[in-house]
């Protein structure tokens, strides 16, 4: 094993050093934030006495409220479609073996490739055919089609190394398929599940294309789409400007140090596929 | 804070996330040991036999939510690229091949597929260097390395809006990147660096880069904890040193991690489009330019829609061949 010798004391001291670099532009972003307007505002030289009418003047004039509320109903609607969705697809893919199933298991991962570029504008006019456009639901939809490859690849990979013994019991105990999903299936993929919550509630939170497409001119703002809005109403006024952004992000900061264990796990494991 | 877990090198991250009770363990014990070695192979090599009835109609959901946003919007672009769809009216003829010539006639275009290919490149090529250097060095027995872990990993979850804002004020014409030249005495090395078009794009980068190291070191890291300590001791009993033991043994062994990190950095660089808009907008004038700002300028501001489509299928087929390539060596390194 390592052992902790002078060498790992003056590499470890290394590391360090390069964290404090790294973190520059989050302690500048902070730090901007309190420096009362009118002052210069600087990376790092601390202004006092700090102030918080940025806060205040940002959350009244960004719309920030709203946005923030959009963001989350259509963060959650979008993770708890893609979960209930994806984790029913897996079930036939995972379990049949039918050559149906693994044909359409590779139909799916053909998603991951496609950019969404490609059908951005048919999708669109049918968006508009459709009279969704300026609503949160088009946000959702596409989120959910969207993000379907991927969930389903997680699911169904982990589905099959499960083994089939607890669901057949079920079956043996007379539940019926659905039964068996509901109750045997699902809680089993919790693990994945919470890998495909983890990725999806990131993405969504700060995807940007979508929704600036698909709420302009409407009067809806998610959180990226309203601080977009706003940086260009007061450009290079930095302090409002970082208090606004710091608003949007708090919410998945305070989660990513709560919970950065799952988090980076999901990160680096749900990818390695 | 501590991360047992995480310090004896759990070769599985990811999978084995740790809300798993108890009761499960041995559930998890048997699907650990049987499915790291086959990881990266194409799965459905599984069981053939099982009694079990899993209901089709459990697809339908997936299957029209995937095909109404994702497969016919997208073959329906494919096949409106070598129309002139105008996106506006229902009518279109068939042009053969124009929208593409158009497309390395344009400056724009031709601006944006130059700069998003510089981007991609040089994005993946410093981020996935940082990435691994940070990765080598917290892979020990460092003492504050969860919390370093934590720390280079947080700018990953920022909306990539909020990584190009703040980098807009560290370079701006007077902001702290200048100030801290004049301070050390190369005041001749200030500039305008989001407002001059030969270090814009460069700037840009340098945001995206710093967003994602982290992510590129997490990946890497966890390739490395699943090496074997035992692999690293032979190689030095046999006398290579710390050069020769990471160039030979721990290079090859990562491979997986590395080809990872190479696809995840390049499509994403070949798809940039938030940082781009948050710093310059494309600007100035089109030196920052990106496939995909210019796709949704020609589509929503401009009106050039077979462009942009045209566009969008040039991007596919550039991610379509890193794919097979990433595909192709994957799949030589298990066989």
């Amino acid at each position: 094993m390592h052992r902790y010798t002078v060498r790992t004391g003056l590499r470890e001291a290394g590391v360090i050093l390069v964290a404090l670099v790294f973190l520059v532009p989050l302690l500048a972003l902070t730090n901007v934030a309190f420096t009362p307007q009118g002052r210069p505002a600087d990376a790092l030289t601390i202004s006092w006495p700090l102030s918080t009418d940025n806060f205040v003047q940002a959350w009244s004039q960004g719309a920030l409220g709203g946005a923030l509320v959009n963001s989350a109903v259509v963060a959650v609607l979008s993770v708890v479609g893609v979960v209930v969705i994806a984790a029913m697809a897996s079930y036939p893919l995972a379990r049949s073996t039918r050559r149906w199933s693994r044909g359409t298991f590779f139909f799916f991962l053909a998603g991951l490739l496609i950019p969404s570029q490609l059908g951005l504008l048919p999708l669109y006019v049918t968006m508009r055919d459709a009279g969704l456009l300026g609503t949160l639901w088009a946000v959702v939809l596409i989120n959910i089609g969207g993000q379907l490859p991927f969930s389903i690849f997680l699911y169904t990979t982990f589905l099959r190394e499960l083994p089939v013994e607890y669901e057949e019991a079920a079956v043996l105990d007379g539940c019926g398929p659905v039964r068996t999903f509901v109750s045997v299936v699902f809680p089993l993929l919790r693990a994945v599940t919470g890998t495909i919550v983890v990725l999806n509630s990131v993405s969504v939170w700060n995807e940007f294309f979508t929704p600036l497409l698909y709420l302009s001119g409407s009067g809806q703002t998610t959180a990226p789409v309203a601080i977009y809005n706003f940086v260009g109403q007061y450009v290079a006024q930095w302090p409002l400007v970082f208090a606004a952004l710091l608003i949007t992000i708090l919410p998945v900061l305070i989660l990513y140090f709560l919970l950065q264990k799952y988090i980076i796990r999901g990160f680096a494991g749900g990818l390695k596929g | 804070m501590t991360d047992q877990r995480q310090q004896r090198g759990d070769p599985d991250l990811g999978r084995t996330i740790a809300t798993v009770p108890r009761r499960r363990s041995e559930i998890e014990t048997v699907h650990r040991t049987d499915e790291s070695p086959t990881d990266g192979r194409a799965p459905g090599s599984q069981r053939r036999r099982s009694p079990l009835r899993a209901p089709w109609w459990f697809l339908v959901p997936a299957v029209a939510m995937y095909v109404f946003v994702v497969v016919w919007p997208s073959l329906r672009g494919g096949f409106y690229a070598f129309t002139d769809w105008n996106g506006l009216s229902g009518d279109w003829q068939l042009v053969g091949f124009e929208n593409f010539a158009e497309v390395f006639d344009d400056r724009r275009a031709l601006s944006a597929l130059k700069n998003t290919v510089l981007l991609a490149f040089v994005v993946t090529v410093v981020q996935n260097a940082l990435g691994l250097g940070l990765a080598v060095a917290l892979n020990g027995a460092l003492k504050s390395r969860s919390v370093l872990r934590v720390l280079f990993f947080a700018p990953v979850v920022l909306t990539p809006l909020v990584s190009g804002y703040i980098w807009s004020f560290l370079l701006a014409p007077t902001g702290p990147l200048n100030t801290l030249l004049s301070t050390v005495g190369l005041e001749s090395w200030r500039q305008d660096w989001l407002g001059n078009p030969s270090t814009a794009l460069w700037a840009v980068c340098a945001a995206i880069i710093w967003q994602f190291t982290g992510y590129s070191m997490v990946i890497f890291l966890a390739g490395l904890q699943a090496i074997p300590e035992e692999i690293n001791e032979a190689a030095a009993m046999d006398g290579a040193g710390p050069w020769r033991r990471f160039v030979s043994v721990t290079l090859p062994l990562i491979n997986g991690s590395i080809v990872i990190n190479v696809m995840l950095s390049l499509i994403g660089g070949l798809k940039q489009f938030d940082q781009v808009m948050a710093m310059t907008g494309g600007g100035p004038g089109i030196a920052t330019e990106t496939i995909s700002t210019t796709i949704y300028k020609g589509a929503f501001s401009s009106g050039e829609y077979p462009v942009s489509i045209a566009l969008a299928v040039v991007m596919t087929i550039l991610i379509a061949v890193i794919a097979s390539i990433q595909y192709r060596m994957t799949a030589r390194k298990v066989t």
